[in-house]
């Protein structure tokens, strides 16, 4: 085998194309802020560089591992340079940390503090740019920028959407959508993977939780909460859990404490979902038209879709996602009960996602004309609530939560990671409900990180043939296969962020390799560990689709589209 | 909006570069070339022929320094300030310049639209030094009493 | 017209060269944009017109009459001097002709053969009637500006008539695609668009490629303000580029090439279009060319105003239709350049070399310059020294030969100071480098480059302190912004420079900088960041002391900087008028009327108005 030695360590290259990641694997965390191993490398933060034994100082992105390369990491030159660079980098930043959106999460700051930058000798002479707040999911904050592309390599190469790019050059660029116009009004869709890479708080989530705590702290108004799948197996990340453990009984305590009058699991929901995208898929089946049928459930591909392909929009099931199903059913639920109570129920989701803020907006996820769900708050935003409350989240006790919408099947768990949505349909979809078969189900080829999955089933004496799919860089070349004919499918699901929602854009950031499957096999595990797996066997959902939901299916749980 | 004419022009350029991405910049400085500017409407509208997102070709018409998204005066004045030009004191030539006109490094163009002042590193005439060119036409050796005879005869007022 | 074999174009030549000789009297009109922007145009109509007056004398080539041929041509390199109007056959060069002199050069030579001695080049007291005599030219060895001005540009039968496209048909018809990377080799031809690469090597990594399609790109950026060799290559002989590159394409296997021109040279563009234009008429380029079997087209893109795309990534990028911002290697420009293909991408003036290579063969190329860089290099020359212009000599030729042999010394017979080598990305030589040979390797040695080959000669009127500031400030302002030490790092030391200029550096300054310059020359990421530093630290390494002197003594003993100038009245001149006190803006100036005024120095913003208002000129600057 070959090595290359790393500061007096020997380090095999097994297949590694940079030394970057033979440096980290040698366990030294390298610091670096434009270097992502889902993006292609650009090269231009400089933070990456090392010394060879020559004397030469390269980049360790962008360099190729030789067989007996000799590396130094830490020289007193590397040391300087890497130092210098920093101050370089905060010399024309806004640096008003303490009452900055990633103050204690951000990349800047820690590697300021790590590589010793005890002073900036440089005035900072930039001139003051506006924030841009257009948009419901993200808030830009150019001052903040270090034009490390990161965000601009996500939007275009894993999203393929390329609403912001940079613009001007030298000590002039900046990172803006075309002619500096608002976020809103570019094919953003809102999904805040940019936010998810950026290293500081150039962008970041635009957030909700003071609209949300002065409800909290309004009598008049009892605020329900639903959690969504995806937040359970990330929030505990920031509260010393071990990661990927389900938080769900946690959060559920900690959210109590902060004063939420009721609190639903939104996987209840995701059988609901379920429920009615079979209804169609059978159903379109059946006239075998308006094929394949698109899942519903991500607003960030239902953008995608309407902006990038519109001939497709059709295809889209006319399902609300489960948080769109949720909300107006709780509404419904409380309807009496507020009048006579008179009080206001509003809905706080808490996503794991950026775009479900602005899908709550969307006139077609309108019941009656009015907006159902109220505010969304990502798992970020909670995260903060809890601190600002100063809860010790990791000792809580777990709790349930509320009647009657705390029971739901493991198939609305798996929602939250990619090809959940299809092995629950799928377990809907099947005669057998043994446990034989469940295991035969998932292990049909949906599951994974791969970023197209197909498989076909057969339903009844028909083949259906299913692809899973998920970043919308990847979807859009899948949609073009489809229109060029050269592949051909019944049921697509599509989600916006690869890997799905436990990697949404609300998520809290920077998740390395491990904390990404962790996430994910906590999911799955969540299923495993649950009384109920098929989702048509949830009782309550039963009993309410004899009793209070009867004949309200199509204004609650579809879209109302018009033509 | 822009009128229909500008839109035509463009699918008029567009069809003699073809519909990629590398026609991108041939495409805008023709359209340059023939508006003195390249109108915001038309860098939207080529990107969206050329299959080239928005963002995309705004950031690729902001790197370059030609490119300018305000309409020019009749008269482009580019002066020289090359290595060569300067060390033969191109700066009194734009000082005097700006003086004349009224402009500074903010503002480049007079407002009754007549004179457009730029700055270039070396125009390769750098033997005539200091040059400046007005509307592609090189004016050598250069002082600022030349400059000042020269604002002179194109406002039309022959000394 | 269409050249469809080798003989086709052997049989071409001859008569063109035929065509040549009948032409008792060329009278060649130097049309390069700088003779140009002096009124060439108007002097070539003029002659034209009078040529057409004499009786029984075609304009045109006409078959067997003796006639006069008046031919516009590219540039001579010695463009101070124009507009020139070279006459052969006795080669007498006239410079700075006027319109009102065409009669008589007409009169005087064409008709009676005699030279207008009035108009002909003269130094201490001699007057150098043959151009090949004249010292600027006398010690240089044309070979890649050879035509430069000797033939019209537009004429691709001038071109083939002076041995154009012989080396094509060799190495279309002789030799090996093999062959001739391995004669570009043993010449050691090494790039001369900065870096000295050697291009033989660049060819064989490009031809060993797995990938098939391969392109071939000429860097005709020339971004280095003060340079314009390859512009005149261009200008002047655009069909010498254009073989180099149709060569280079049959010997990498590229079937498709790209020109890169700065969009400041439009009369390169227009010349290189023609040039294009009548080559693909004579089957000189595209399809099956001379009947080879071998496709080869060229495209022109334009620049739009960006330094950096002179960087071989970002010029690439650029042609994509990408912002030119130069990538991480790997992958080198060889195995992934233009559209990720192999592609080879050389200099005009390395392509404009090939061509002699191969007709003349690595053995006599080796034989001119230096073992480790043979051959020749252009270089322009400017800045104070009495011969400015393009020059070429063998490589090796001294800095001393330069300035003084062929450059006439330094201007007015001031001191010699520095020359800046390599335009912004270069570095300095000072007195006690005069006699260092110029060629690749020694300059390394020195901390210098050969860069484009632009030489700024520098006097002591010349604050370096200012010169440092000038680069900067062009670096600064072309710098991509991609990278963190190039961007940010530009920018601080540019600042710091305007504050030394300014009057108000500190010690710590000098020091600041250069940490700055070390740590960004070794971690930009291209070219550009990593030679900004380099005026800099090359100027605080031979002249610390004129740093100093600006930050400690906020003097600047050239009077260059204009913040540190001094304004200063006269006692014994002063009369006491008042004048000046009452048009100081800023009411720096005071004192009793009749009695000598005092300037406050603090106060005074180095306005110039009391010294234009004092009719006593009793007011004097110091440095
Ligand atoms: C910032 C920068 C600017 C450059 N500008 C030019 C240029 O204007 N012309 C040129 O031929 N090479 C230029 N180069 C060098 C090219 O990158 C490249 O090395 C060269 O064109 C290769 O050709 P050669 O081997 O024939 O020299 C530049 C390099 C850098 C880093
Ligand atoms: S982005 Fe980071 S470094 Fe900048 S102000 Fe916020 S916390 Fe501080
Ligand atoms: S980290 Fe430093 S600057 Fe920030 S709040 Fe604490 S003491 Fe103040
Ligand atoms: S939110 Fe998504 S679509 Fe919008 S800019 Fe960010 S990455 Fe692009
Ligand atoms: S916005 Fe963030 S991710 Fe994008 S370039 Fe700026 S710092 Fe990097
Ligand atoms: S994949 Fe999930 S987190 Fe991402 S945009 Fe879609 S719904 Fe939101
Ligand atoms: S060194 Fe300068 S020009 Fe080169 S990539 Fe970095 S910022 Fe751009
Ligand atoms: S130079 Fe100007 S400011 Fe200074 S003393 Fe003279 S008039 Fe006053
Ligand atoms: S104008 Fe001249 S003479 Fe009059 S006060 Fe001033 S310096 Fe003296
Ligand atoms: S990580 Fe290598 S340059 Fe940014
Ligand atoms: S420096 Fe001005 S023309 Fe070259
Ligand atoms: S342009 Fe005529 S000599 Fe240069």
């Amino acid at each position: 085998m070959d090595y290359i030695t790393i500061d007096t360590k020997r380090v095999p290259i097994e297949g590694e194309n940079n030394i970057l990641s033979l440096i980290r694997k040698a366990g030294i965390d390298l610091p670096t802020f434009c270097y992502h191993s889902e993006l292609s490398i650009y090269g231009a933060c400089r933070m990456c560089v090392v010394e060879d034994d020559r004397g030469r100082i390269f980049a360790s992105c962008s360099e190729q591992p030789r067989p007996g390369m000799v590396i130094y990491t830490n020289t007193k030159k590397i040391q300087s340079y890497r130092r210098l660079i920093i101050e370089l980098l905060l010399s024309s930043h806004c640096r008003d940390c303490t009452t900055c959106q990633k103050n204690g999460k951000c990349s800047l700051q820690e590697l300021a503090y790590r590589v010793g930058v005890h002073a900036v000798r440089f005035l900072n002479n930039k001139k003051k740019i506006p924030l841009d707040m257009s948009s419901p999911s993200i808030v830009r904050d150019p001052n903040k920028c270090i034009l490390c592309g990161d965000c601009v390599r996500t939007c275009d190469e894993i999203q393929g959407i390329g609403a912001i790019d940079f613009a001007f050059r030298g000590s002039d660029t900046q990172v803006m959508p075309a002619f500096n116009r608002a976020l809103s009004e570019t094919n953003c869709v809102g999904c805040g993977q940019c936010a998810v890479v950026c290293p500081t708080a150039a962008i970041s989530v635009r957030t909700n939780v003071t609209e949300v705590w002065d409800a909290i702290t309004d009598p008049a108004i009892r605020v329900v909460a639903q959690i969504a799948p995806a937040v359970r197996v990330a929030i505990g990340e920031s509260f010393h859990v071990a990661r990927g453990e389900n938080s769900f009984g946690k959060l559920v305590a900690a959210l109590r404490v902060m004063g939420f009058d009721e609190i639903y699991d939104t996987s209840f929901a995701a059988d609901l979902t379920v429920m009615e995208e079979s209804k169609e898929l059978a159903e379109r089946l059946e006239k075998s038209e308006k094929l394949p049928l698109f899942t519903s459930c991500c607003p960030g591909w239902v953008k995608y879709c309407e902006n990038h392909y519109p001939e497709f929009t059709d295809n889209i099931s006319t399902c609300r996602s489960p948080q769109g199903m949720f909300s107006p059913l709780i509404k419904d639920y409380f309807k009496e009960k507020d009048i006579n109570e008179n009080k206001k129920t509003i809905v706080v989701s808490i996503m794991p996602c950026t775009a479900k803020k602005g899908e709550i907006l969307r006139p077609d996820n309108f019941t009656d004309g009015k907006q159902d769900t109220d505010y969304v708050i990502t798992t970020q935003e909670v995260i903060r609530m809890i601190k600002q409350v100063g809860i010790q989240f990791e000792q809580l006790e777990e709790e349930a939560a509320d009647m009657p919408f705390a029971v739901a099947s493991g198939g609305g768990t798996i929602f939250g990671a990619t090809g959940g949505v299809t092995e629950a349909v799928l377990r809907k979809l099947a005669k057998d409900k043994s446990y034989q078969n469940l295991k035969e189900i998932s292990y049909i080829g949906v599951r994974g990180e791969e970023t197209v999955k197909e498989t076909t089933v057969t339903l009844g004496d028909r083949e259906v043939k299913i692809a899973v799919v998920h970043g919308l860089a990847e979807t859009g070349r899948l949609l073009e296969r489809i229109k060029a004919g050269e592949v051909s499918y019944d049921f697509v699901e599509v989600m916006a962020c690869r890997r799905g929602c436990i990697m949404g854009g609300g998520q809290p950031p920077f998740a390395g390799d491990r904390t990404k499957k962790g996430r994910m096999d906590g999911l799955y595990k969540a299923d495993v560990m649950s009384n109920i797996r098929y989702p048509d066997e949830n009782p309550v959902l039963n009993h309410m689709y004899q009793t209070n939901i009867k004949g309200k299916e199509h204004k609650l749980f579809h879209r109302n589209i018009v033509k | 909006m822009l009128e229909q004419a500008y839109y035509n022009k463009a699918d008029e350029i567009i069809a003699q570069h073809g519909r990629t991405q590398k026609a991108l910049i041939p495409v805008i400085q023709d359209i340059q070339a023939n508006y003195r500017y390249l109108p915001a409407e038309l860098l939207s509208y080529v990107a969206k022929q050329l299959g080239i997102n928005e963002a995309k070709a705004y950031s690729v018409a902001t790197f370059y320094e030609n490119f300018s998204f305000e309409a020019k005066g009749k008269y482009v004045i580019r002066v020289c300030d090359g290595t060569a030009c300067h060390v033969r004191k191109s700066s009194l030539i734009l000082d005097r310049l700006y003086k004349e006109l009224g402009l500074s490094k903010e503002k480049h163009t007079t407002d009754d639209m007549m004179f457009t002042l730029e700055t270039v590193s070396c125009l390769g005439a750098c033997g005539l030094a200091p040059v400046l060119t007005v509307n592609d036409e090189v004016y050598p050796a250069m002082t600022p009493e030349k400059v000042s005879e020269l604002m002179k005869e194109l406002r039309g007022e022959k000394a | 017209m269409r050249l469809e074999t080798r003989e086709n174009l052997k049989s071409a030549r001859a008569s063109a060269i035929n065509k040549i000789k009948k032409e008792n009297c060329r009278i060649l009109i130097c049309a390069g944009t700088g003779c140009l922007a002096g009124g060439s145009d108007k002097i070539y109509k003029k002659l034209k017109e009078m040529a057409k007056g004499v009786e029984g004398v075609t304009l045109e080539f006409g078959e067997e009459a003796a006639h006069v041929g008046v031919h516009e041509s590219g540039c001579h390199g010695f463009c101070e001097m124009g507009p020139l109007v070279r006459i052969e056959p006795w080669n007498y060069l006239y410079i700075k002709v006027k319109e009102e002199d065409c009669e008589e050069i007409f009169n005087t030579t064409i008709v009676k053969g005699k030279p207008v001695e009035r108009l002909m080049y003269h130094q201490d007291e001699m007057i150098y009637k043959e151009q090949e005599n004249i010292p600027f030219y006398a010690k240089q060895t044309r070979l890649v500006l050879k035509n430069c001005g000797q033939i019209n540009a537009e004429d691709i039968e001038e071109y083939i008539a002076a041995g154009g496209y012989e080396a094509l048909e060799k190495a279309l018809f002789e030799m090996s695609p093999n062959d001739i990377v391995n004669e570009i080799t043993k010449a050691n031809l090494r790039g001369r668009g900065g870096g000295g690469f050697q291009t033989g090597y660049k060819w064989k990594q490009v031809a060993s490629q797995p990938e098939k399609i391969r392109y071939v790109v000429c860097n005709g950026d020339e971004g280095d303000p003060g340079a314009f060799m390859d512009r005149s290559v261009m200008e002047g002989d655009p069909h010498k580029m254009l073989e180099g590159m149709a060569i280079a394409a049959y010997a990498v296997g590229a079937q498709e090439g790209y020109i890169y021109v700065r969009a400041e040279y439009p009369l390169a563009i227009k010349r290189l279009k023609i040039a294009i234009e009548q080559a693909e008429q004579r089957g000189l380029l595209g399809d099956n060319i001379l009947g080879s079997g071998f496709n080869f087209r060229i495209h022109i893109n334009r620049g739009a105003g960006a330094f950096v795309c002179g960087e071989g990534s970002a010029l690439t990028a650029s042609i994509e239709g990408e912002r030119g911002m130069p990538r991480t290697k790997p992958p080198r420009t060889v195995e992934q350049g233009l559209f990720a293909k192999p592609t080879v991408l050389n200099n005009v003036e390395t392509y404009a070399n090939v061509s002699m290579i191969i007709t003349n063969g690595a053995k006599w190329y080796q034989g001119i310059g230096t073992e480790s860089s043979p051959g020749t290099k252009a270089f322009a020359i400017t800045g104070s020294v009495n011969n400015t212009g393009l020059i070429e000599v063998p490589m090796g030729t001294t800095l001393r030969e330069i300035v003084y042999d062929i450059g006439g010394g330094v201007k007015n017979g001031a001191e010699f100071k520095a020359v800046q080598i390599g335009g912004p990305s270069g570095g300095c030589l000072v007195s006690n480098n005069l006699d260092v040979k110029l060629d690749f390797d020694s300059l390394k040695k020195l901390g210098a480059m050969i860069g484009s080959g632009g030489l700024v000669v520098m006097d002591e009127d010349t604050c370096m302190v200012e010169v440092a500031r000038f680069f900067m400030n062009f670096t600064q302002n072309e710098s991509c912004g991609k990278c963190v030490p190039c961007r940010e790092g530009t920018k601080r030391m540019l600042e710091i420079l305007e504050r030394i200029v300014s009057g108000n550096g500190t010690l710590e300054d000098l020091d600041l900088l250069e940490e700055l310059g070390e740590a960004i020359t070794a971690t930009a990421l291209c070219g550009l960041g990593k030679s900004a530093a380099l005026p800099v630290l090359s100027t605080l390494k031979n002249f610390r002391e004129e740093y100093v002197e600006h930050v400690v003594d906020k003097r600047c003993k050239t009077g260059t900087c204009q913040a540190m100038i001094k304004y200063k009245i006269n006692p014994e001149a002063c009369k006491g008028c008042s004048k000046c006190a009452r048009n100081c803006p800023v009411n720096a100036i005071s004192g009793k009327v009749k009695e000598p005024f005092i300037i406050n120095g603090d106060k005074c913003i180095k306005c110039g108005a009391c010294i234009e208002n004092c009719s006593f000129g009793a007011i004097y600057t110091e440095n």
